[in-house]
Parts: structure tokens; sequence; C-alpha cells
């Protein structure tokens, strides 16, 4: 009992950092029909920008987040009027667009290697205290990812569903040609998803940078399982991915109960396929009436 | 009755296409005076929604332009055209499914948000059946009630001018009759309509004038009652002898 709670924490927080990147990715997915291969090395740009502010710099953590979020998303937006606009204005499909973002994470990658260097960086934050709750143990950077993450997560949901913002990304998802007749704006809508999926990616970048440790490999090593999350989820459903990050993140930590730890991965992707096999829409799969 | 009608919309001497090399649009025109419902009928592939798009900034022609209360429209983006006054209910993909039926008509409302909720009260009173399905996902509609959510949505914006291409598609005998007194309530309402029909007979019977187009070209125009009751049309576009 005290392991299952204990792994259910472990598995909240890692679950937590896939989570938050997954809904980043799903958005970008949802809205513009990308599959950015480059969204993990957002996430470690994320964390390099966090450790410039809090390392470099020697400025607080807080002040560091924000590095994170703003500089990615400035990323964002700057691959899509460089790279994104002008090929979907070309007529790239979705698989030219997939092939190019795979490319430009590799480009990404070294150019974060050749700043900053291959050796693991960490950020100025206490990582050794933990509080004791009795039958379990949650350290204090554990709580940070938790509730950073659900904070997150209800500012997205809330967004989504409430804003006029929100709901025309989901329009936009729905369909593009149709958000564009309804006199929607939709370059707008589309400069907001960049700032959205940017920010989230950054986001999640500078808690995978505390949870772990900093190396240019972080968020490419991270995007196998946050591609898992989203699948799990219900491709391009943010919600989804939502949920499936969280089940990831937890099914592997339970899995330590019985398998040694080097085996989460492998646990990973074998639910993944169960789930494909079973629920192929997703955990949420939505059935809708088509005709 | 009177007055001079006066053009809100022309189209004039359109060529042009999706592709270049290939014109789907081969000179035609249309116009719509206002508060008058124009129907667009042809067989098949003549072009009747290439014209629409054509008219609503999706396809730039090549030659000819558009004319809006005597602006030139041509190719300008559809959210500019929106706030001119002007709305366009596609053929196919005409709701946002996972959207609430709330949501689908917020979104028609993009570009006069300012009024969102008087207009919104307007369109529930206009169709109750949306009233009580508005925290519904679109998709669970059925076809007519789709149709009837499409042309809600395009009148969120409060256009003058309703662009509507085949409004009564795969529907039912009883929702097609439904659609048709819609589209009339609109009109009188002081929208002018300008729709495309496969079920010719009973959209002409509602229009003050149509247009029979065939490879991106005029072929006949005129009153609706006049070509409902012309032998040729009858025989080539609306499937046999007048009735
Ligand atoms: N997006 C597109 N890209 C390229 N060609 C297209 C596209 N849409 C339509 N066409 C072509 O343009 C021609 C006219 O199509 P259009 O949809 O305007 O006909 P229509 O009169 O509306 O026919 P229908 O009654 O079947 O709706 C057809 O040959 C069609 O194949
Ligand atoms: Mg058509």
């Amino acid at each position: 009992m005290d392991e299952l709670l204990q792994t259910t924490i472990n598995g909240l927080a890692s679950g937590s950092i896939y989570a938050l990147g997954a809904v980043g990715l799903s958005l970008v997915y949802a809205i513009l029909k990308l599959v950015n291969f480059a969204h993990g090395d957002f996430m470690t740009l994320g964390g390099y920008a966090a450790f410039v502010v809090n390392v470099t710099w020697g400025l607080p953590l807080v002040v560091s987040v924000l590095g994170a979020l703003v500089v990615v998303a400035a990323l964002g937006l700057l691959t899509e009027a460089a790279i994104w606009r002008p090929m979907r204005e070309r007529g790239a499909g979705v698989m030219q667009l997939l092939l190019l973002s795979l490319g430009f994470s590799f480009v990404l990658r070294n150019l974060i290697l050749f700043a900053w260097g291959g050796e693991t960086r960490t950020l100025r934050v206490d990582n050794t205290s933990s509080y004791d709750l009795g039958i379990v143990r949650i350290s204090l950077l554990q709580v940070i990812v938790i509730v950073v993450s659900a904070v997150a997560m209800v500012a997205v949901a809330l967004l989504l569903r409430r804003t006029y913002v929100g709901k025309s990304m989901r329009a936009l998802s729905d369909s593009f040609a149709l958000a564009e007749v309804s006199g929607i704006n939709t370059r707008r809508v589309v400069t907001y998803t960049w700032i959205l999926g940017g920010g989230l990616a950054g986001l999640a970048g500078f808690l995978a940078t505390i949870f772990t440790v900093l190396t240019p490999q972080t968020g490419w090593v991270l995007l196998l399982g946050i591609f898992a999350a989203i699948i799990l989820g219900g491709i391009g459903d943010p919600f989804g991915a939502l949920v499936g990050g969280l089940t990831l993140g937890l099914v592997q930590e339970w899995s330590t109960m019985v398998f040694a730890p080097t085996y989460k991965e492998a646990v990973g992707f074998a639910i993944l396929i169960l789930a494909l096999l079973f629920r192929p829409n997703g955990l949420l799969g939505h059935a809708t009436r088509t005709g | 009755m009177s007055e001079e009608p006066s053009p809100v919309l022309r189209a004039d001497g359109l060529v042009g296409g999706y592709v270049e090399g290939v014109d789907i649009l081969n000179g035609c025109s249309l116009d719509a005076n206002e508060g008058e419902i124009v129907v667009v009928i042809g067989p098949n592939g003549a072009g009747k929604s290439t014209l629409i798009k054509a008219m609503f900034g999706l396809i730039t022609p090549r030659e000819g332009r558009v004319l809006f209360r005597g602006t030139d429209i041509t190719g300008m983006p559809p959210h500019r055209i929106t706030r001119l006054g002007m709305s366009y209910v596609p053929q196919v993909e005409n709701i946002f499914p996972s959207l609430t039926i709330q949501e689908n008509l917020e979104m028609g409302a993009s570009q006069g948000r300012a009024e969102l909720a008087p207009r919104m009260e307007r369109m529930f009173e206009m169709f109750p059946i949306l009233l009580e399905r508005r925290r519904h996902r679109a998709d669970g509609l059925s076809g007519g009630e789709r149709q009837m959510l499409a042309v809600a949505r395009a009148l969120m914006a409060e256009p003058s001018v309703l662009l509507l291409d085949e409004p009564s598609a795969g529907l039912a005998p009883r929702a097609v009759a439904e659609v048709f007194q819609t589209v009339q309530r609109v009109n009188a309402n002081g929208v002018t309509i300008v729709m495309i029909e496969q079920n010719a007979r009973d959209a002409l019977a509602i229009a003050d004038r149509g247009f029979v187009l065939e490879s991106g070209q005029n072929r006949f125009t005129g009153p609706g009652r006049d070509l409902l009751n012309d032998p040729k049309v009858a025989e080539l576009y609306l499937g046999g002898a007048t009735t």
C-alpha cells in the first residue's frame, strides 16, 4: 500500500511533465496539422533559457520560468514566420512539414550543444528537501512539478473552454476552412497557438530541468514518451494528451513495483500498443456521428 | 415591389479556377439585387460552388471582378468580406463538429463580438431546436438540424447577403421543405440570398431570379417562374417536362 502511494506520487510528477509537453505538441498539431518533432528541443531550449536566467545571471527561479516561457514562445513564432507559414502557403503537406520539423529538431539540438556544451546543468534549486507525510515522502521538487503543471493545465482548459481565443483554436482544429469563412481571423489564432504551444514547451522544459538534469538531449529523450502520451490520449485532443501523459507516468512508476526500473520505457510502450489495439481513438476516444 | 432594384452583389465575367491552366469559371456573371432570392442551378461540376467561392474571396479569379455594394472585393480575405456584410455557408464541412451549438454560433459572430448575446438570442428565437441543444456538441445533430446550425452560424455575422451552397443536399423531403422555409424567413428579414440548389424545382419556385450555369458559363437567366416554365430549361436541367 505504501509502495503504491509512493509510486503514484512519483508517477504523477513524471506524468505531469509528459502531459505538459503533450498538450503543447497536441495543440500545435490539432490546429496546424504540424507534427512538430522539434517540440522536445523547444523544451530543451526552455531549460537552457531558465539556466541562463537562474545560473548565469543569478536571478531567482521564478524569473527563470518566465525566461523559459518567453524564449520558447518567441521561437515558436519565429519558426512560424520563417518556416511553417511559408511552407503551408506553398502547399506543403503533413509529411513534408513533419520531415522539415525533424530536420529542424537536429539543427536546434546542435545549436544548443554548440552554445552550451554537452555537460549536464542544474538550476539553483533545493533538490534535497522532502516532506514526510506519514506513509509517503514527497520531495519539494515533486510538489513544484505537480502543482505548477496542475495550475497550467487548469489554465489551458479554461482558456480552451471559456475564452474566445480558446474556442476559436478548437474551431480551427475542427476545420480551418470553415474557421476562415466564419470570419475568424485565422492568422491571429495561429499566432496565439504558437505562443501557447511554445509557452507550454518552455514550462515543460523548465520542470524537466529541475526534476532531472539538463543536457542538450533532455527534450529529445522525453519526446518519445510525449508522442506515446498523445497517442494514448487520442491524437489531436489536448484534454486526451493530458490524460495520456498522466497515465503514462503513473503506469511507468507502478511497473517498478513488479519490474526493474530500467524497464519503465518498455512498459510505457507496451501500454501504448495495448491502447492502440483496444482503444485506437485514445482513452477518451469520441464516437462521432458521421455523414 | 415598384422600386428600381439596386445590385448589392455583382460578379462580372469571372475567369479562373483552383490551379493554373485549368479554368473552371469561363466568364460567368451573377448579380443579386437588394432583398432578392437568387438561385443558381446547373449540372454537377458546372462550377457553381467555384463561383460562390470566387465571390467570397476563397479563390481569386484571373479575370473579372466581384463588387459588393460598389466595393471591389475580388480576392479579399473572407474575414474582411464578412465584416462588410456577406456570409457564406459551404456545401460541406459547414459546422464545427466538436464545438457546442452555442460555440458554433459564437464563432459566427467573430467580427461582431460586442453584440454576441442579443444575436444569439435572436438565433435561438428563430431556431428553437438550437436553444434546446445549445450545450451539446454539434456532431450530435441530425442532417436537417446541422443545416439550421450552419445557416444560423452564418447569420450571427448579421450579413445583408447570405451565400448558401446546396443547403438541402442529402436531406429527407421534410427537412428539405424546412430548409426552404428557413431561407424564405431569413429573406423576409431583409437578407439577400444567393443559393445554389440541386432541388432545382423547389428552389426556383421560391426564387426571384435564377441562373443556369454550365461549364463555368451562364446558360439561362431570368425570373424563377420563367425558368421553371421554360421547356428547354425543364428538359435540360429540371429532369423532364414542366408539371
Ligand atoms: N479544390 C479544388 N481543387 C481543384 N479542382 C476543384 C476543386 N474543387 C472543385 N474542383 C473542380 O472544379 C470543377 C467545378 O466544381 P464545382 O464544385 O464548382 O462544381 P459544382 O457546380 O458546385 O458541382 P456540384 O453540383 O457537384 O456541387 C469540377 O471539375 C471540380 O472537379
Ligand atoms: Mg457544388
